[in-house]
């Protein structure tokens, strides 16, 4: 599993910078960004480089973080890549919570799909339908700091 | 039980005797204080009552009343017949004191023994007295009643810490009356010097002048290994010894031979049925030195109806939980921020920080409770932080009765206080707005 952040935001002015800020001054690298909102508060899902020192900067910034165990897989760049990928786990019964993309610099290209799933299964489901599922040392150095 | 005779008398009986005392202290206090005959007969009121439900009629005391007749001006007694006095330090500038006869003295340690025995104590205990002695009620008040028991009674008063634990230890106690929250830092103290508090013969702590929740009961009686037993009393109607929780630990039996308690609403300052919460108010039956006649506290309680199983016929009132003075009222209801404060203590997923928000959104007056999220929760589902905000919002309005907007804030955004903590935030008179 790759460890992704998820941070708790006030709706403020200024906050999402606040947090940028605090992890950019602990020389942290993000690689995607994602930010579920609802009307008063929003949740900010960050994938970096260096996801522990990235959790102890935000909290010592003050943030409310927690760590989620989330499964990043490659997509092919065609169109219909990220369906032939969904319907892989449709089919097995696991159901997807939320997912978004990003591109990975200096790799082949393909986008990486990040997936939170309700069900221990879906990295191996994914592997078996013929998928690269990324390990965390693909992106990022696992023992943290 | 100390004085059975009195403190398991039945009803009709006891209510009897309150209306005898109450008529020989309204003459009293006619006759002997002007400040009371003026406010009778300003409100054309005779000092005569034919039922204690005519009580109602009566013109309140307030704290202000004190101070204007400070020091002596409302002594119902001559200066020849008081034997001491107390005062309590004003945090608001003037203080107040109260005189006590050799009577009110003895009345006293009759109400702190009852007090000490209804939390367990027999005469065969050892009392650490650690309330402040001197102008403050406390210590004195707690030592005499732990004389008149008969109990082993070191008065060594408040404060040096080491020293309090070092005699908790080798004195043997068995009972310790402090502050609830003094009760702690001893605990931690111990710890600190090597000994372990629960190893301690200490079984009892009789605990007042302050107030404190369930939580924290839990919390002092885990970690001293002893029954915690709340006390409640005030230096305008007695000290110490006013109501005191049985070992049932389940509301403080108001000592009602002495006292007659009423609960108001704080606006209309009418009476509110038995179980509903209101200002306390307290009309001394038997002081002679100062008597006050009903004296608005503005702590918040309520009645416990039902009887007690200890046997007591002493009505209860629920452990204090607030002030009027920080009483907000939200559509009619009256709130007060402990309330709140309760509420969130029972919902995991939020802090017990909190902030009342009153706003204004066009003519209208806005109400918004701001909770902390607690720093370990798991942030990643939106769904679960909408549930506890929905959670948070229906324990609210099913415990308070009126429904109010909740929002969730990031942990430790809510300002930390040293002192008393800013629980309401009023944003109406600025321009800010909600």
């Amino acid at each position: 599993m790759i460890e992704q952040l998820s941070v708790f935001l006030q709706n403020e002015p200024g906050r999402l910078a606040d947090l940028c800020r605090a992890l950019g001054n602990a020389g942290v690298n993000m690689r995607a960004l994602m930010v579920a909102d609802t009307q008063e508060f929003g949740v900010v899902r960050i994938i970096c480089d260096h996801p522990r020192t990235a959790k102890d900067a935000l909290e010592t910034a003050g943030f409310g973080v927690s760590v989620t165990g989330v499964i990043a897989v490659e997509v092919p760049d065609t169109p219909g890549g990220l369906a032939d990928v969904l319907e892989a786990l449709g089919v097995e019964g696991i159901n997807v919570e939320y997912a978004y993309c990003f591109v990975e610099p200096g790799t082949s290209g393909a986008a990486v799909d990040v997936l939170k799933v309700d069900d221990e299964r879906g990295h191996g489901v994914l592997e078996a339908a013929g998928y690269r599922v990324l390990r965390p040392a693909d992106l990022y150095e696992p023992d943290g700091a | 039980m100390f004085q059975p005779e009195f403190e398991a008398m039945p009803r009709e009986r006891l209510e009897e005797l309150q209306l005898e005392r109450l008529n020989t202290l309204l003459a009293r206090v006619y006759d002997r204080v002007p400040l009371y005959r003026s406010k009778f007969d300003e409100a054309g009121v005779r000092p005569v009552l034919g039922s204690l439900e005519e009580l109602a009629d009566i013109p309140f005391t307030v704290k202000n009343d004190m101070r204007a007749h400070y020091p002596y001006g409302m002594f119902a007694a001559a200066l020849h017949d008081i034997v001491r006095v107390h005062a309590s330090s004003g945090t608001t500038g003037q203080i107040t004191v109260v005189g006590y006869t050799k009577q009110d003295i003895s009345n006293w340690a009759d109400m702190m023994a009852r007090t000490l025995a209804c939390a367990g104590a027999t005469a065969d205990d050892v009392v650490q007295v650690a309330y402040g002695y001197g102008l403050f009620t406390g210590g004195l008040g707690v030592h005499y009643g732990s004389e008149r028991l008969g109990c082993l009674t070191i008065p060594i008063s408040g404060g040096n810490t080491r020293r309090q634990v070092q005699v908790l230890s080798d004195f043997g106690v068995t009972v310790l009356a402090c502050t609830p929250s003094y009760s702690l830092l001893v605990a931690e103290t111990a710890e600190e010097m090597g000994i372990d508090p629960r190893s301690l013969r200490l079984r009892i702590g009789v605990f007042g002048a302050e107030p404190w929740s369930e939580n924290m009961r839990v919390q002092i009686e885990e970690r001293l290994g002893i029954r915690a037993i709340d006390i409640y009393g005030l230096s305008e109607v007695l000290g110490p010894g006013v109501a005191s929780e049985c070992m049932e630990q389940h509301g403080l039996h108001v000592n009602e031979d002495h006292f007659l308690i009423e609960i108001l609403d704080p606006d209309t300052l009418r009476p509110v049925p038995d179980g509903e919460r209101g200002e306390v108010v307290f009309t001394t039956l038997t002081k002679e030195g100062i008597s006050v006649i009903r004296y608005r506290t503005r702590d918040i309680s309520r009645i416990i109806p039902g009887e007690c199983a200890c046997g007591r016929t002493f009505r209860r009132m629920e452990r204090i939980t607030g002030r009027t003075d920080d009483m907000i009222i939200v559509r009619g209801v009256n709130v007060f921020p402990s309330q709140i404060e309760q509420v969130l203590a029972g919902i995991p997923g939020v802090a017990p920080h909190y902030q009342v928000v009153l706003g204004k959104r066009g003519a209208m007056d806005t109400v918004e409770v701001h909770v902390e999220v607690a720093p370990d929760l798991a942030f990643d589902e939106v769904r679960e932080l909408e549930g506890l905000q929905r959670t948070v919002r229906s324990e609210i309005a099913s415990a308070l009765a009126v429904s109010i907007d909740v929002k969730l804030v990031e942990p430790r955004s809510i300002e930390r206080s040293e002192g008393k903590a800013r629980r309401v935030v009023d944003l109406r008179g600025s321009s800010e707005g909600a």
